[in-house]
């Protein structure tokens, strides 16, 4: 009888690891929706906490400044106040991780990445951005191109609260229709270049270009 | 107490060999569930940091785990009571549905079935979260939807371990002769024929 009850365990676990990916979609739309129950149940608010240095860095939100500088006429140092001062933009759209796992109908709220470009008066020739994280560590990439676009977010609250800092707040990146590492968290530093520099997931052997759907080998739906 | 009143000679439960298998075994899985805990909840993760030590200590233990065993199948008594745990008697399944099952109506031999499914649950918990966990830790020879679904299954299966883990200690605790058998070996005789009648009967070995 034990001999049966440990083979019926594996068998649950072989089939747990096939079907696991959908079962986990199920948990994610319905458990992870209740308030307080997704930061008990496994990976049922959907998001997976990740850091690229050995802690999650802190900031003082009255402290916090982000610098942006390079091929631009006037450089900027916003601080949060700054930020929300500048014209808001809210989008609701879903993350989608390199690594498989998804979350459905994130709102976002901040700034356009091409607000604040235009407010620091960006050189329109300048091909690239790099983007900088205050962990000392962590850096990413967009083409100015890519950086335009309206679904390019500086963003300052994730579900209608201030970025928290496991999510990279004060201030993070987010790319919507890019892969999750685009959208770099601890939000520090952009400064305008004339080339795209690979970023720490980039130099890791990652798509620069990360479209969702498109890149790194992977089929997920495109973020709508 | 009867031990106090009619002294007894002990009986032996567990050799040398079963009560380091049992050690190792706990204490690599109190870390993998402290070290587990620190990756899985955010906000203990941003509390404990340090993610790549914890996430080194976290596989190093993992894949450690089943080496206990592995040794113990060499020994015979652990063989022997491996035997006893696998077997399933019609007692067996009175006692797990008898609301009677702690008054000794019932015959128990060295293990009750509690712990008989106790153990299974234990085997077949390492063998997967084993295997979950090399698919995570090796996870470029493998697709995202089977990372995603070894995943899913560490995370679901990690959490019923922990209640495990938990409804196990809290049995210990309750009964301090218990604990002695599993750290010194020995059990009074008067205990066992009270939690574990057919076992002394039948084997009398001291």
């Amino acid at each position: 009888m034990g001999r049966r009850v440990v083979l019926g365990m594996v068998g649950l676990g072989v089939v747990g690891v096939f079907a696991g990916r959908a079962a986990q979609q199920t948990v994610n739309s319905t458990v992870g929706t209740i308030p307080g129950l997704g930061a008990v149940v496994p990976a049922a608010g959907g998001f997976r906490i990740y850091t690229v240095t050995n802690g999650y860095p802190e900031m003082n939100p009255n402290a916090y400044r982000l610098a942006v500088y390079g091929g631009v006429n006037n450089e900027l140092s916003l601080s949060l106040a700054d930020l929300a001062d500048l014209p808001q933009t809210q989008m609701t759209k879903d993350f989608q991780c390199v690594t498989g796992w998804r979350v459905d109908d994130v709102p976002w709220n901040g700034v356009l990445l091409s607000d604040i470009l235009a407010a620091a008066g960006a050189n329109p020739e300048a091909y690239a951005l790099r983007f900088f994280s205050f962990d000392g560590v962590y850096t990413e990439s967009l083409t100015m191109e890519q950086a335009m676009r309206p679904d390019v977010l500086i963003a300052t609250a994730m579900f209608g609260k201030p970025v928290t800092r496991e999510h990279g707040g004060p201030v993070r990146l987010y790319v919507a229709p890019m892969y999750g590492y685009k959208s770099l968290k601890w939000l520090s530093g952009i400064e305008v270049v004339n080339t795209v520099v690979p970023g720490y997931w980039e130099q890791r052997g990652y798509d620069i270009d990360a479209w969702v759907g498109a890149s790194n080998g992977r089929n997920d739906d495109p973020i709508a | 107490m009867d031990a106090t009143t009619t002294p007894s000679p002990d009986v032996l439960r567990f050799t040398r060999a079963e009560r380091w298998t049992h050690r190792t075994i706990a204490i690599l899985t109190v870390v993998l569930i402290l070290t587990g805990a620190a990756l899985f909840f955010p906000d203990l993760s941003v509390l404990v940091g340090n993610r790549p030590l914890v996430k080194n200590i976290h596989t190093v233990s993992g894949l450690l785990l089943p080496l206990p065993l592995i040794v113990a199948a060499f020994f015979v008594a652990f063989r022997r009571d491996a035997e006893l745990l696998n077997r399933f008697s019609p007692d067996d399944w009175r006692w797990l549905r008898s609301r009677e099952r702690r008054s000794g109506t019932i015959p128990v031999g060295k293990f009750n079935a509690g712990q008989k499914l106790n153990a299974a649950f234990t085997l077949g918990s390492i063998i997967v979260m084993f295997g979950t966990g090399v698919i995570m830790w090796q996870n470029g020879y493998f697709s995202d939807d089977i990372r995603t679904g070894a995943t899913f299954v560490h995370d679901w299966l990690g959490l019923v371990v922990v209640i495990m883990v938990a409804g196990h200690t809290w049995m210990a605790m309750n009964d301090a002769e218990a604990r002695r058998g599993m750290r010194t070996g020995t059990v009074t005789r008067s205990w066992a024929e009270r939690e574990h009648s057919q076992w002394v009967t039948q084997d009398s070995k001291v």
